[in-house]
């Protein structure tokens, strides 16, 4: 039976004064043991140091591209679960806007049989509308007896208020053969309203004379989708909240009672539109960067639970793409390998709520609280990060496993470094290298 | 001075020296052979990635008159439709081994960003919305020659403000010279936020009329009516141009500018173009002096002192001196006789370059 002993680090959910010892049994994938004050006694394989560390469930990202099939260059299933892992994460679900569009069982198959030696779990979600067009239905049945748990256009919104509506509402009507739910989950921006804009609209897009994207774009949808989420009592998970108007309308939305989840990333919780002034293209993101006003409000939303969960929307592009000018060059940053470390460093939050926001919570709204997010106890599956809180590091794109390199944090030096991941019982990342 | 990619970045002082300078080579252009070794031996690259025939005329005529040679990159020929981005491109040209490059680019912040991938000086002649400082200075060099100034003057710009590089570059140059300016036009028209700009906003042109000392129209792209931001060309010439009879209301010395193109009879009446008070081809005129004096900043002796005598010579050098003194003691005539000689044979040469280049 061999045995990883993970070793001196203090447990989350065990006892936050003792160090633990814990065993992980390399077949079966499962937690063996948890050894408060313990130590191995000898029969363990491998020893990993903990020391200094606290012992956490893997990380569960709501939102990653992965841009395969399509983009191999800027990222593939293996890269992307390789920065993953590197990040702390064990699982994550990967976005549908591949080329093809992840809206057959075909592209949903081929996702799936390559994410099954990547180093993380890779949840393919899917379409909502056929080639994300937001005009007819993908094949939600089909796909959800695939494994497919979450369905989204992102990338974009559905427009139609009707189509949006219908899919709730034949969504609803699907079981998943585990019992876990379904889930739409939407970019919300009112495309007529952000056209054509480029970063958010205000008092810097006005000096930089860069067509902008007002906040409303992003909150008249996350307004209608909580007036459908009403209508029809399905669940709709809004994605990367950027806006006080976006936290404040799901705070009340949540005490009405309506069915909505929120994620927010670490861009929109650290960066604001003043990065823009670089005419830089990697502050380019959608939503867009916004001001001061807007990351204190994520913050709070964070903080009181109105935002349920940290997400990455992790987005390589690669580096000519991103040397275009400002408003022809693609959206989207890279998030996997920092996020953890940015929630540690910029906000104010204990650990039990970085663990919900980074494990549980995500780990249920996909469906995959089975495996994944905790608690850390014997006979759970060993999906679990190793990560010393102190550990000051500086960013650098140049030195993540992805094969693209646009972080908007480079430079910047951060607390929390992942010293090791256990995936399914596996230490894929182990002293903050990744082993395959 | 490095580059000039926004009149933000330029101080009093700098404005004043340009200022200057170009007077000195305003009487250059008055000469028989309107030509100063200056820049002789230095490679200008036009990079037009937008076309617009008149400020690429206007640097190229200007860099020639330097002496510079000047290597025009169309983005007819170039690569930037093939999906190159825009790093290689400046690259390659870059790799020319050039001195400054002048960019025109529809994106706003490509010159920016392009300074950030060449040594080069990077000269802006226009991006976007965002910046366009040597028709700002050229504006300023026009109003300074008619009014003498701007400290305390009066200044409306009216149109379309939010699409507008001249707007934002002129917002930028005129307050810091001490006008005082308003912005004029529908809302639809202005920027998002204009509450942290140093301007006071009008929607009515015929509350202005009468008090400004000038009266800057833009152009009005008739395409913004497809985007709903004004519904009538018909409209707008009522409510905003500088109709004959608003330019009745105009007091006798204010000065009419646009900088071109103009649209005869949407922003300004036909007729008020040809009104005394209109300085449109004194500003066309202006450009010349104003981009030599900012290609000489850029690219003069400042710049490159520590090689420029091993490179062009004695009487270059004089040229340069002079050039580089222009102090407003200095009169009138501060390039010499001998320096105009010299560039006749600078001029041939020049010539036979471009041709090869191009």
């Amino acid at each position: 039976m061999p045995v990883v002993a993970i070793v001196g680090g203090t447990v989350h959910g065990v006892d936050s004064d003792r160090e633990a010892t814990v065993l992980v049994d390399d077949d079966t994938g499962l937690i063996n043991d948890i050894i408060p004050g313990g130590a191995p006694d000898g029969a363990a394989e491998q020893v990993l140091d903990a020391s200094g560390c606290v012992v956490v469930p893997g990380f569960v990202d709501l939102h990653s591209h992965l841009r395969q099939p399509g983009n191999e260059a800027a990222e593939t299933i293996e890269s992307g679960s390789r920065t993953a892992a590197l990040g702390g994460y064990t699982a994550l679900v990967a976005m549908p806007n591949t080329d093809p569009c992840m809206d057959s069982a075909a592209v949903i198959n081929e996702v799936m049989a390559l994410g099954r030696t990547a180093l993380c779990e890779i949840k393919p979600s899917a379409a909502i509308t056929i080639g994300r067009e937001g005009e007819t239905l993908a094949p939600m049945a089909e796909l959800v007896d695939l494994g497919v748990r979450m369905f989204t256009d992102d990338g974009t919104g559905v427009q139609d208020d009707q189509l949006m509506r219908r899919a709730l509402e034949y969504a609803s009507s699907l079981a998943a053969d585990d019992g876990t739910q379904i889930v739409l989950s939407q970019h919300c921006e009112v495309n007529a309203l952000s056209h054509p804009g480029v970063m958010h609209e205000g008092a810097w897009s006005a000096k930089l004379g860069l067509a902008g994207q007002p906040s409303e774009a992003e909150e008249l949808m996350v307004m209608r989708d909580i007036a459908l989420s009403r209508l029809t009592g399905m669940n709709v998970h809004m994605q990367h909240l950027s806006t006080a108007g976006s936290v404040d309308m799901v705070r009340r939305a949540k005490e009405a009672g309506i069915p909505v989840t929120a994620e927010a990333t670490p861009h929109h919780f650290c960066l604001t539109d003043a990065a823009c002034a670089s005419y830089d293209p990697v502050f380019k993101v959608h939503p867009p960067l916004r001001t001061d006003a807007d990351v204190v409000a994520i913050r709070q939303g964070l903080a009181d639970g109105t935002i349920d969960a940290v997400a990455t929307d992790h987005a390589p592009h690669t580096p000519d793409s991103k040397e275009l000018p400002f408003d022809q060059a693609p959206p989207g940053m890279l998030g996997l390998e920092t996020a953890f470390a940015l929630a540690v460093t910029e906000l104010d939050l204990s650990l039990d709520r970085l663990v919900e926001l980074f494990c549980s919570a995500p780990a249920r709204i996909a469906g995959l609280d089975a495996r994944h997010g905790g608690p850390l106890r014997v006979g759970r599956p060993a999906n679990l990060a190793v990560v010393d809180l102190e550990h000051r590091w500086t960013v650098s794109g140049s030195e993540m496993a992805s094969l693209s390199t646009n972080t908007p944090f480079e430079g910047r030096t951060v607390s929390g470094k992942v010293r090791h991941t256990i995936f399914n019982g596996e230490p894929v990342v182990v002293n903050s290298k990744a082993v395959r | 001075m490095k580059q000039l990619i926004s009149t933000a970045d330029l101080t009093v002082a700098d404005v004043d020296d340009l200022m200057r300078l170009a007077d000195s080579f305003a009487e250059v252009q008055t000469r028989d052979v309107p030509k100063v070794p200056a820049l002789r031996g230095r490679t200008v690259v036009l990079a037009f990635f937008e076309d617009s025939t008149r400020t690429r005329t206007s640097f190229d005529l200007a860099a020639r008159r330097l002496s510079a040679d000047v290597l025009n990159f169309s983005v007819a020929s170039s690569a930037t439709k093939k999906g190159e981005s825009l790093r290689d491109t400046v690259e390659t040209i870059n790799a020319m081994g050039i001195d400054a490059v002048v960019v025109r680019h529809r994106s706003s912040g490509a010159p920016v960003q392009i300074s950030r991938w060449t040594d080069a000086a990077v000269i802006n002649a226009g991006d976007g919305w965002h910046q366009h400082p040597t028709q700002a200075l050229l504006d300023y060099y026009t109003i300074r020659q008619r009014i003498g100034g701007l400290d305390g003057a009066k200044v409306a710009i009216c149109g379309d403000i939010n699409h507008s590089r001249v707007a934002r570059s002129n917002v930028d140059l005129f307050t810091k010279l001490g006008a005082e300016v308003t912005l004029v036009g529908p809302k639809t028209l202005m920027p998002p936020q204009t509450s942290d700009w140093p301007v006071t906003v009008s929607h009515s042109i015929d509350d202005v009329v009468a008090e400004v000392d000038v009266m800057y129209l833009l152009r009005i792209q008739t395409e913004r009516l497809s985007s709903g931001l004004f519904p009538t060309v018909r409209e707008y010439r009522s409510r905003w141009g500088l109709t004959l009879q608003r330019a009745s209301a105009l007091r006798p010395e204010a000065l009419i500018m646009h900088p071109g193109p103009m649209n005869r009879g949407v922003e300004i009446d036909a007729e008020v173009v040809d009104d005394s008070r209109c300085v449109v081809l004194n500003q066309v005129a202006a450009g010349i002096p104003i981009r030599m004096a900012v290609l000489y900043q850029v690219l003069g002796p400042g710049r490159f002192e520590d090689t420029a005598g091993d490179q062009v010579g004695v009487s270059t050098d004089a040229v340069v001196e002079q050039g580089g003194q222009a102090e407003p003691t200095n009169g009138a005539k501060p390039l010499s006789v001998d320096a105009t000689e010299v560039n006749l044979e600078a001029d041939s040469q020049s010539a036979i370059k471009e041709a090869s280049c191009q």
